[in-house]
């Protein structure tokens, strides 16, 4: 072969090539490259489009460069994160050179949350071995106490959440009192801090709750409650113990192991409380029966003595002038007795009953000449029975109380 | 009978009122009886409501030096 005929040669470097022969040749490169066969790429999405087809187009780009990027249907379909504009991902698959357009791209088998990959990882791996030691076990619930006398709280002094937590303390449940034991909340050294503060808080007897709290921030903010040694810490403690992490939507393992989880710190906080507003008004209602029941009762009595000397009096001729003398005596007797008993809660009855207590008020038996008689502590003495003599007695008049000495005693 | 505020927590004491309603409401009892279920009544429900009446949230925190002092919130 003479050099001019090997010139002519299209095996030659000086040769022509097509597009499709030099995209060819490049896409050969690539694909023989192990490097490029499977990797794994950090950046942000961006350029993000579901094709009808069900292919995803994307751009992945840092601070300076960024690279086309495609994932087919078949693998898209697969994948439970669902990827968003502006995330950043690690995507994982080949680089290889689309020959129609001239560019390389990466075709992504896999997409995954950048960061979050591994921690989710380990959250699920810590979450399934303490679910298999059973801490997550409902019959360890500890039931909260209806009406703590002192909050334990765990968090940090200076969290927006413990602001939250003490409004509504403040406006619900300001018969409390709270005990904070301040912690760092995030960060590697976070755990044990958070585990000293809850064994502080757990160790004492004063307290009758605890609430560990902190407020919204990303999965590595809240990563601290995902931490074994504060999952068994919660775990182990005597008390109750409510979860008020992150926001609503944030799950830690402390969630889990705690006795109650609430969404927020200031759920939290209403959990472990009942309304004063609701307190006073089953009080107020309370008392408001015993009164209301206590004046029925006298009426009702007294109505009955009432009617039934009548009965006696209109019956007097058919018995006998001895048996009636005995009854009404009886009768006279009873009167007397539920009138003192009235008078001793007259007070009080009169101020929820006003008028209509009038007409049963010992005022005016009293101001008739009946007295009432009662020992030296106050007991109503109704009945000869109950007296002795040398009892030292006070008696009510109308108008004032004279101190007297039994001398004898003498049942009719 | 003693104070309820010298022998009861308010948690007791709210129990004891809401039995005192139920025993009264529930009737079959003498007119003592009744007397003695009623003024034990008033006196619970008076400490309670004392005791919600008062009520101020007091708040404490233990310092690095393992002291227990009032927190200042602003």
């Amino acid at each position: 072969m003479d050099l001019f005929s090997s010139l002519q040669s299209e095996d030659t470097f000086s040769s022509v090539w097509t597009v499709s022969e030099a995209n060819s040749y490049i896409r050969d490169l690539f694909e023989t490259d192990f490097r490029l066969a499977d990797m794994e790429i950090e950046g942000e999405i961006s350029n993000f489009t579901r094709a009808r087809s069900g292919h995803l187009y994307f751009t992945l780009k840092d601070e300076k460069s960024q690279m086309k990027c495609v994932m087919w249907r078949s693998q898209a379909e697969r994948m439970v994160f669902d990827p968003r504009e502006g995330d950043q991902v690690v995507a994982r698959g080949k680089i290889s050179v689309y020959e129609a357009g001239g560019q390389y791209q990466l075709y992504a088998s896999r997409l995954q949350p950048a960061g979050r990959g591994d921690l989710a990882l380990a959250f699920e791996q810590l979450k399934l071995r303490l679910q298999d030691e059973g801490l997550f076990d409902p019959s360890l619930k500890k039931p909260l106490p209806p009406f703590p006398k002192k909050i334990g709280i765990v968090t940090s002094l200076d969290a927006a959440g413990l602001r939250d937590i003490l409004n509504v303390l403040a406006r619900r449940y300001p018969i409390a009192d709270v005990l904070i034991a301040p912690t760092l909340v995030q960060g590697a050294t976070a755990p044990p801090k958070i585990v000293r503060a809850l064994q502080w808080l757990d160790g004492r007897s004063d307290v009758d709750v605890i609430i560990m709290a902190r407020g919204g921030g990303s999965i590595e903010d809240l990563w601290a409650f995902n931490d074994e040694d504060v999952a068994q810490a919660v775990a182990a403690a005597e008390h109750p113990i409510i979860a008020g992490i992150g926001h609503e939507t944030d799950f830690t393992i402390v969630d889990f192991v705690a006795d109650v989880r609430a969404p927020t710190p200031s759920a939290a906080a209403e959990l472990v409380t009942q309304d004063i507003a609701d307190i006073g008004a089953f009080v107020r209602g309370a008392r408001q029966f015993l009164d209301r029941q206590i004046l029925g009762l006298l009426t009702e009595r007294q109505d009955r003595v009432e009617s039934l000397a009548r009965a006696i009096e209109l019956l007097g001729p058919t018995y006998t002038i001895n048996t009636t003398r005995q009854t009404l005596d009886f009768l006279e007797q009873r009167l007397e007795s539920s009138m003192q008993l009235t008078l001793s809660h007259a007070k009080q009855a009169m101020a929820l009953a006003g008028a209509k207590l009038e007409a049963v008020s010992p005022a005016a038996t009293l101001a008739r000449g009946y007295a009432i008689v009662r020992s030296e502590n106050g007991e109503l003495r109704s009945s000869a029975g109950q007296l002795n003599s040398g009892d030292q007695v006070e008696i009510q008049l109308h108008d004032g109380t004279a101190s007297a000495e039994i001398k004898g005693v003498k049942q009719s | 009978m003693s104070n309820p505020e010298d022998e009861l927590t308010f948690e007791e004491a709210l129990r004891e009122l809401e039995a005192s309603v139920s025993k009264l409401e529930e009737g079959n009892l003498t007119l003592e009886e009744s007397l003695n279920i009623y003024e034990r009544g008033r006196a619970l429900s008076d400490y309670c409501q004392q005791y919600l009446e008062q009520a101020e949230l007091r708040i404490e925190h233990l310092t690095e030096d393992g002291e227990i002092v009032e927190t200042e919130m602003d």
